[in-house]
């Protein structure tokens, strides 16, 4: 499937640019983080890159399967389960990408264990943890073994000992050969997962480097000053 | 608890076997459009197991207003009438609506009224000098105003008095446009004069304060009719069913069965078929 | 007061003598109302549901239309349905006026509206909330709606107890299309209505404090059983 061409992508809104004439290229191999103030339009992009919308001008093409679909996911910021439990919540998603009954029970099980939710795995998704419920949503995605895997801000609302395990977690999906395509505004995170970085400002990519010359050398005025942790006024 | 798919899947059954859809049972049975106030008058509680005895029909009845038992026939919704409005049930015959009419029984109407009696009129034997009381004292009237053979009677005797009594619609003349019962209940509860059939008053529970004040005048008497569909007109009425209840009606055994019927050993129906 | 007081003690008789009468009436005004509601609502919640989830043109007066039919009144429904079902009418061959079937049909007509309009509101605001988790799953517009619909099952639950609510307590439509005849389609309403014509209030009333408490019983056991899936659940 990969890489993900983008070229010359806008998404536009009642006139406003979300996203402005972007051309990128997102191939195998190094996790992409894409990082950037509020507003700067990376969860569009993510949502522009994985499908759920169109662009309203310019293209975006998997140089591979004419419907690739099938071989990614997202994982989002606040994580949508179902009224059933843990384990049910995985299979669903197994079920629907053609895995026979046998094989959604056993691949689930395995996720589950690896994700270390096994204990509960028959309980109500709904009242598990926020925690949890995110750690679930990982596990969901994982088990569709996916090609690319994008995550929208995964670890924005859960506390430092959740986000711990939801980076581990993201590093064993990266290990096992899937690439990682996510967003987030913690400079720390980017730093901790990221291989390569995509700075965004305003809806343009502003600046696309390898990590460490990112944060050593940014070449834009914007990164620079994000970097510093200072808010860019307009 | 656990509510889990199995237990939502017992709900689901139970409420399904509990709304079984009622068995269509093999039992014959004709259809008869009648009225109310012989619905009310428990008639038909009476002498309508006496009939399935012996033929082993049952006689389902809807009960409604004259006119729209009429109406009923002529829809052919129903395999017999039995309504009390002699004019209009020769008409349909005529029309080809009805056939094999036959006179069935009669009853007769009473007017009921406060025990305070505004217009003086408790004792009087003229039907006709009673109404001409009552307008000109403008006391509360009740009527049905819903085209029934009771309504029909009411408002020939007040032609009969040469008295429109539309005039005092709204003001003492208050059309309640419903069934006997229900025209009862509001005389009772405005303490108004109303014309009703002595088969209603008789076992109609809410008084309050009213009684009967004029009764036994001859023009107050209220002529019962059956009659079946015509089955040229309405090919799926039940041509036998029906005229063997229209026969039996008028036989000498049904004629008994309406005359053994009484309330408080009072007798209601008088047969007179074939009189 | 004297009469509500005869009305509560003739209830009590009744119920206690097990009269033959009235168990042939309750249970008659139970099975008309409950085939209703469960008709209404194999047509209802699916129309609901596609409403919810589906985008099409006319979308918008589909569900101003349907909202303003939950309040046909049942006398006029009663009206249609005899019109269709007399001889006289296009159904007529059937011969199923004045049998339950009758008052089944015309009361399937009055609930309807409720199950689907109401039901389209819960499956709307649901979908909001799954849309973009589902879509990313890979499930169609089909899948989505049947997923939603087990997911919002509690809310149905309820959904459908005020559309048998509405059956049980309407007595327009079947005493037009039943003709209230003695042991063949005298539900409760329509044997209320012809006691109190008959002048017998207290009997009249002691059917209706049977009515309600009926309706009020069912609609307590939903309520718990509600409450303890959304515990159990989340």
């Amino acid at each position: 499937m990969l890489p993900l061409v983008l070229d010359s992508v806008s998404f536009v809104v009642n006139g406003k640019a979300l996203i402005d004439r972007i051309s990128t290229e997102i191939g195998e191999g190094p996790r992409t983080v894409i990082l950037g103030p509020n507003g700067a339009g990376k969860s569009v992009l993510m949502r522009l890159c994985h499908g759920l919308l169109a662009p309203t001008s310019g293209s975006i093409a998997w140089r591979g399967a004419a419907n690739g679909r099938r071989r990614q996911a997202m994982v989002f910021q606040r994580p949508v389960m179902l009224r059933r439990s843990a384990l049910a919540n995985v299979a669903y998603g197994l079920k629907l990408a053609g895995f026979t009954p046998r094989e959604c029970g056993l691949r689930a099980h395995d996720v589950l264990d690896a994700v270390g939710l096994a204990p509960v795995a028959g309980r109500p998704a709904r009242v598990l943890s926020g925690g949890e419920q995110q750690k679930l949503a990982l596990a969901r995605a994982w088990a569709l073994g996916p090609e690319v895997l994008f995550l929208d801000e995964p670890t924005a609302n859960l506390d430092p000992g959740a986000t711990r395990e939801v980076e581990s977690i993201i590093g064993q999906i990266h290990a096992g050969g899937t690439k990682i395509v996510m967003t987030t505004h913690n400079l720390g995170q980017a730093r901790r997962l990221g291989d390569e970085i995509l700075f965004l400002g305003q809806g343009q990519l502003v600046e696309r480097a390898p990590i460490g010359q990112f944060f050593q050398q940014p070449a834009s005025a914007e990164a620079a000053a994000f970097i510093k942790g200072e808010l860019p006024w307009h | 608890m656990a509510l889990n798919r199995g237990a939502w899947t017992g709900m689901v059954l139970a409420s399904t076997l509990l709304a079984a859809p009622v068995p269509v049972s093999a039992q014959k049975f004709i259809t008869v459009s009648s009225t109310t106030s012989t619905e009310n008058s428990g008639l038909f509680k009476h002498i309508l197991p006496i009939f399935k005895d012996k033929t082993g029909t049952e006689v389902r009845v809807v009960a409604q207003g004259t006119g729209q038992a009429l109406d009923m026939g002529r829809r052919g919704d129903c395999d017999v009438v039995f309504v009390h409005n002699r004019n209009a049930e020769l008409k349909m015959v005529k029309e080809g609506w009805f056939v094999n009419r036959h006179d069935v029984m009669y009853n007769d109407f009473v007017i009921v009224g406060p025990k305070s009696d505004p217009a003086r009129v408790a004792g009087m034997k003229d039907v006709v000098a009673a109404l001409t009381k009552i307008s000109e004292a403008k006391a509360p009237f009740a009527s049905r105003g819903d085209r029934s053979g009771t309504h029909s009677a009411e408002l020939r005797l007040w032609k009969a008095a040469k008295i429109d009594p539309a005039r005092g619609k709204g003001q003492w003349y208050r059309e309640t446009g419903s069934g006997m019962g229900a025209t009862l209940n509001t005389a009772a509860g405005m303490n108004a004069y109303a014309l009703t059939d002595r088969g209603t008053w008789l076992s109609f529970k809410n008084r309050a304060d009213l009684t009967i004040v004029v009764e036994g005048d001859k023009r107050m008497f209220n002529q019962y009719g059956i009659m079946l569909v015509n089955p040229e007109k309405h090919p799926s009425v039940k041509k036998d069913l029906g005229m063997a209840f229209v026969n039996w009606v008028v036989s000498a055994d049904g004629q008994k069965a309406v005359a053994d019927y009484k309330i408080g050993g009072e007798q209601l129906f008088f047969p007179n078929a074939g009189k | 007061m004297n009469e509500i007081l005869l009305a509560v003690t003739e209830a009590g008789r009744m119920i206690a003598r097990l009269d033959g009468a009235l168990s042939e009436i309750v249970l008659l005004s139970l099975r008309v109302s409950l085939t209703a509601v469960i008709l209404a609502s194999a047509i209802g919640l699916p129309l609901g549901a596609a409403v919810g989830v589906g985008r099409f043109p006319g979308r918008q007066a589909l569900i101003v239309a349907l909202n303003a039919l939950m309040g046909l009144p049942p006398v006029v429904v009663g009206l249609l349905v005899y019109l269709m079902l007399s001889r006289a009418g296009p159904l007529g061959q059937f011969g199923i006026l004045f049998t339950p079937s009758a008052m089944v049909i015309a009361q399937t007509i009055l609930i309807v509206p409720i199950v689907a309009a109401l039901s389209r509101q819960v499956i709307e605001d649901a979908w909001q909330e799954y849309r973009e988790q589902l879509r990313s799953l890979g499930a169609s517009q089909l899948t989505s709606a049947l997923t939603l619909l087990w997911d919002t099952r509690i809310s149905l639950v309820t959904i459908i107890l005020a559309g048998f609510g509405r059956a049980a307590a309407e007595v327009g439509a079947v005493m037009i299309v039943g003709g209230n005849i003695d042991g063949v389609t005298r539900v409760m309403t329509t044997a209320i209505a012809l006691e109190t014509s008959k002048g017998d209030l207290p009997l009249a009333l002691g059917l209706g404090i049977i009515l309600i408490s009926l309706v009020l019983a069912l609609n307590a056991g939903a309520y718990w059983v509600k409450e303890a899936a959304q515990r159990r659940y989340g």
